[in-house]
């Protein structure tokens, strides 16, 4: 049953975690920078299905998860909106 | 996917607008108990995944613009690692007691509801200080959004989030008056889950600020 | 100050313009005096407030969405004529550049925004609750709220006409020309204001229907039985989630330059006007798809109930739908090719959109299959129908031409693209839309449209759409840009812009039969006594025309696909006619006047921003949030309609 506080804690501790690590990667540059943004981008993705799960009880509710379809449609578009936004503005248009 | 293959396949369970099945779903959390509440909170997921877009495209506007500094303060002469690890550290914490708060109306406990939401309001009023104190710092050192292209995005997207956490500590004001006044209902219960979904999510477009904003700025 | 007073009509009426303001102004006060009028004369204020306003029911609210669009039709066709009048000769001066400039943006915008949008949600709301068994939408306060924000947007837009001045850096407003510095008038504040506060309504109208659809079908109705409408419509909201929050940023960073001096896109401090452009067509071309696909749907009800066939391929339409709905994120950039962003990306987003005329090829195939021997009836949903399919079939091949990027840097931004825009969004969606209002008027008022005059007005509107049109494809090729107002006479381009003028006025006399038609109908239409004026197969002709308030007295069980029409075709109609004993009282949102007042904040508050007066804005904000926090503590929001009222309304429907 979802009543209960080891949940919650148990999901906080994993965010605190993950931050500490995404800081310390970070601040300390241990990888090379390719790696280090894939690897602070993987850790938010992480992140994400903590709070999703652990806080926002993402897979509870009645009737079919049609909630989950709208998010993970969201977060396709998301990233293509991102990703495909950067690819197109790389010829520099304007002079930084 | 697989339970939607199979609502396209077999008849919806739809409870009557009229008479919600209270019956049947004795195993689903309180908050969507009530056929007209659980509609509500899908509406409500909806909602986030808009607000998502909205973020995403906020997000590349600032990454595109983030190397357009005019000659101007750039991320690396401005960020402060202290002052946003404190912020994250707050809202991350805050995010926890919204998460309390659902737990305590589920439990049916109405002071620890309360209880629960005032501690979140007051990280998130802490968090807003410490980002207003940022901003002012930035500005006082000449870094305003109209300086550049990159001060432009970097002010609109975190004053965006920042604006959103604004409206959520006066929305959670209102869910903490009327759980208050009315105790815990499926209405006010529903509330209570919907304006921390809200919270949580503002959490979750924060771990990505860090992470691309400020992370990134600090690293590159 | 008689001084200050004549300042302020100069600055903010623009009385030195001339007699076409002078006029305008002279037509808008007497409308407004006629209407304040007849509402005082007839003592109709209070009905006014009561029955449309504060109303909350998805039947009213779609009729006013389709009374709205119809007006915007009106404004954005006398924009187009005007236009069409100043291009029929070489060397005319008919308007100054200014003017066609200020025309052509109002044109552009008013016909895509404030025409096709509330044209689409005119239908959601008349038809997708009652085709999925349902009271109302998901959310009644919300989508009266959606209306409010569309009407005020589009009225402050309108309004830049007569007071401050139009926006005339064209319907997409790219930045450098609509930054302030290039465009310093209140005009372009307006439209992106305008736009801002209808699109905030359009967001919520799809989450609304998402909902709807999603978590209020009737018992039965798994998504595999819901008819083709509201598939359309479930498509179009998806994209509408996905795609508007796109347009608020555009919008609102642009406006941030504009009012706060940030540097998004100038050309200075490092801003990037492509940008815009970008943030623009990603809800740009999603956007014409949202308006699409709802026509789509309702071409597959009306092919199917005027064939008397069950739809050809109904699997496919939906997978057709929902392909169109996702792969139509990911074309965008065919808009801008030329802006140069390298062959890798224009090769991606030029496979991507020849990739939708797939789907869009196999939905044509399948109205076409399911018109082959069926028994076809030419009323008049079905004559736009057919019309539509060869119309869209040269739109979409003209498409595909202009998705080979490297032929695009030829094509871009002539009228080549002009008559391709016009062919898809006018043989679709206008069509599909007509379409759709002669299909489902009936089921909104209980009569028809008269049959002699709705061809009257086909023939005329659909002969001038290829005399007008038909050229430009031509006018392209031979060089003529859109968006010049004049040209010379020795480049040849006359006839056939003279040929595509009196295109477009046979069009315009088309849309005057209409609007006679529609008059002449209110008294002499037939009525429609059964409910089911057109032998229809979905549910919504299975209720009495116009719907009782509450749509189903009882909730319907559904079996089947086309649920009516096999109903009727086993004798078992009587299964959806309500029994006494199963009547119980059934649960009505309450009417609200806080959708209209919210509608009017945001309203003050638009216009506050326009000029940089900041005790409006401040004001109209404030008012906003008056309203939803009321609207918080507002528990007592539904109301009970008793069973004796159920029955004796139905008993006057003769349906106990």
């Amino acid at each position: 049953m979802a009543h209960s506080a080891g949940k919650y804690i148990f999901g906080y501790a994993a965010s605190l975690v993950l931050t500490a690590v995404a800081f310390g990667l970070a601040l300390t540059r241990a990888l090379a920078p390719g790696p280090l943004v894939l690897a602070l981008i993987l850790l938010a993705g992480c992140q994400v299905l903590v709070q999703l799960y652990f806080f926002m009880h993402v897979t509870e509710g009645d009737g079919p998860a049609f909630h989950s379809a709208a998010l993970v449609l969201g977060f396709i578009f998301t990233f293509a909106v991102v990703l495909m936004s950067m690819w197109i503005m790389t010829f520099h248009s304007q002079v930084a | 996917m697989a339970v939607i293959e199979r609502e396209l396949t077999q008849p919806a369970q739809h409870p009557e607008r009229e008479s919600p099945s209270h019956h049947e779903s004795g195993h689903l959390p309180p908050e969507y108990r009530d056929h007209h509440q659980s509609v509500r909170i899908f509406g409500f997921w909806l909602f986030l995944a808009t607000d998502m877009l909205l973020f995403a495209c906020l997000f590349a506007t600032y990454l595109v613009l983030k190397t357009h500094t005019d000659g101007g303060p750039a991320a690396r002469d401005l960020f402060d690692v202290p002052g946003f690890s404190a912020e994250t550290l707050i809202l991350l914490t805050s995010s926890f007691t919204g998460g309390l708060a659902t737990l305590a109306m589920r439990r049916g406990h109405q002071k620890q509801v309360l209880g629960w939401l005032v501690a979140t309001m007051a990280l998130g009023l802490c968090f807003l200080g410490l980002e207003v104190k940022e901003f002012a710092t930035d500005v006082s050192a000449g870094a305003t959004m109209q300086r550049s292209a990159f001060l432009s995005a970097f002010f609109t997207l975190v004053g965006t989030h920042g604006a959103h956490v604004s409206y959520g500590i006066l929305w959670m004001f209102m869910v903490l008056l009327q759980v208050a006044r009315r105790g815990i209902t499926a209405v006010t219960a529903r509330k209570v889950f919907i304006v921390n979904l809200y919270w949580h999510f503002l959490d979750v477009v924060w771990v990505f600020i860090f992470t691309v904003v400020y992370l990134f700025g600090v690293v590159m | 100050m008689l001084e200050a007073l004549r300042n302020f009509a100069d600055t903010y009426l623009m009385w030195h313009e001339g007699p076409l303001i002078w006029g305008s102004d002279a037509l808008i006060l007497l409308t407004v005096i006629g209407i304040v009028a007849v509402l005082t004369y007839f003592k109709k204020w209070g009905w006014l407030w009561r029955e449309w306003l504060t109303t909350v029911d998805h039947k009213k609210i779609g009729i006013m969405y389709m009374i709205a669009a119809l007006l915007m039709l009106f404004r954005g066709g006398v924009d187009a004529e005007l236009m069409r009048t100043q291009l029929a000769f070489p060397g005319n001066h008919f308007l100054d550049a200014e003017h066609y400039n200020q025309i052509f943006t109002t044109h552009g915008t008013i016909m895509i925004l404030f025409m096709a949008m509330p044209f689409i949600f005119a239908l959601f709301n008349i038809v997708v609750p009652l085709q999925i068994g349902a009271r109302d939408v998901a959310f009644p306060f919300l989508n009266a709220v959606s209306f409010w924000l569309f009407f005020f947007g589009a009225l402050l837009f309108n309004i830049s006409f007569v007071f401050g001045g139009s926006p005339d850096a064209g319907w997409v407003s790219y930045p450098p020309l609509s930054e302030l510095e290039f465009d310093p008038g209140p005009g372009e504040n307006y439209y992106l204001l305008g736009i801002q506060i209808s699109g905030i309504g359009s967001i919520a109208t799809g989450i609304n229907f998402l909902a709807t659809i999603l978590k209020m079908r009737a018992p039965g109705m798994t998504l595999m039985r819901m008819p083709l409408f509201t598939w359309s419509v479930l498509a179009a909201s998806i994209m509408i989630i996905f795609a508007f929050p796109a347009l608020t940023v555009a919008l609102a960073l642009l406006l941030l330059d504009r009012i706060a001096g940030t540097h998004f896109f100038t050309m200075l401090h490092g801003g990037n006007p492509t940008m815009f452009v970008n943030l623009f067509w990603i809800w740009g071309h999603p956007e014409v798809y949202i308006v699409v696909l709802p026509a789509f749907g309702a071409f597959s009800e009306i092919v199917a109930t005027f064939s008397r066939k069950r739809i050809f391929g109904y699997g496919s339409m939906v997978s057709s739908l929902m392909l169109i709905s996702i792969i139509s994120y990911f074309v965008w950039v065919h808009h801008f090719f030329t802006m140069g962003a390298g062959p890798d990306v224009n090769t991606f987003f030029a496979i991507a959109s020849m990739a939708v005329a797939i789907p869009t090829g196999v939905k044509v195939f399948n109205w076409l299959f399911t018109m082959f021997q069926g028994r076809i009836r030419l009323s008049l949903p079905m004559l736009w129908a057919i019309a539509f399919v060869p119309c869209f079939a040269i739109g979409g091949a003209t498409g595909v031409m202009l998705a080979v990027a490297p032929a695009d840097y030829q094509y871009h931004n002539s009228y080549f693209l002009i008559a391709h825009f016009h062919q898809t969004l006018i043989g679709g969606v206008v069509f599909g839309m007509l379409a759709g209002m002669y299909y489902w008027w009936p089921k909104m008022f209980g009569f028809k449209l008269d049959e002699r005059l709705g061809r009257w007005a086909f023939w005329f509107f659909n002969a001038g759409f290829y005399v007008c049109f038909m050229p430009q494809y031509a006018l392209g090729f031979m060089g003529m840009q859109r968006r010049m107002y004049v040209y010379p006479a020795d480049l040849g381009w006359g006839p056939l812009n003279l040929v595509s003028t009196i295109g477009a006025y046979l069009m315009g006399i088309g849309f005057l039969f209409i609007v006679a038609q529609v008059v002449y109908s209110i008294r002499h239409g037939e009525r429609d006594l059964t409910g089911d004026p057109w032998d229809g197969r979905t549910l919504e002709w299975s209720l009495p025309s116009p719907v009782p308030h509450y749509n189903f007295a009882a909730i319907p069980t559904v079996t089947d696909r086309d649920m009516w029409w096999v109903l009727k075709n086993e004798g078992r109609t009587e299964d959806l006619q309500p029994k006494s004993a199963d009547l119980k009282p059934i649960h009505m949102p309450k009417n609200s006047g806080a959708p209209f007042l919210i509608g009017v904040s945001f309203f003050v508050a638009g216009f506050g921003f326009v000029f940089n007066w900041w005790l409006p804005a401040v004001a109209g904000l404030c008012g906003v949030a008056a309203c939803l926090a009321w609207r918080s503590f507002q528990y007592d929001d539904e109301y009970s309609v008793p069973v004796e009222e159920v029955m004796a309304t139905e008993i006057s429907l003769g349906r106990l």
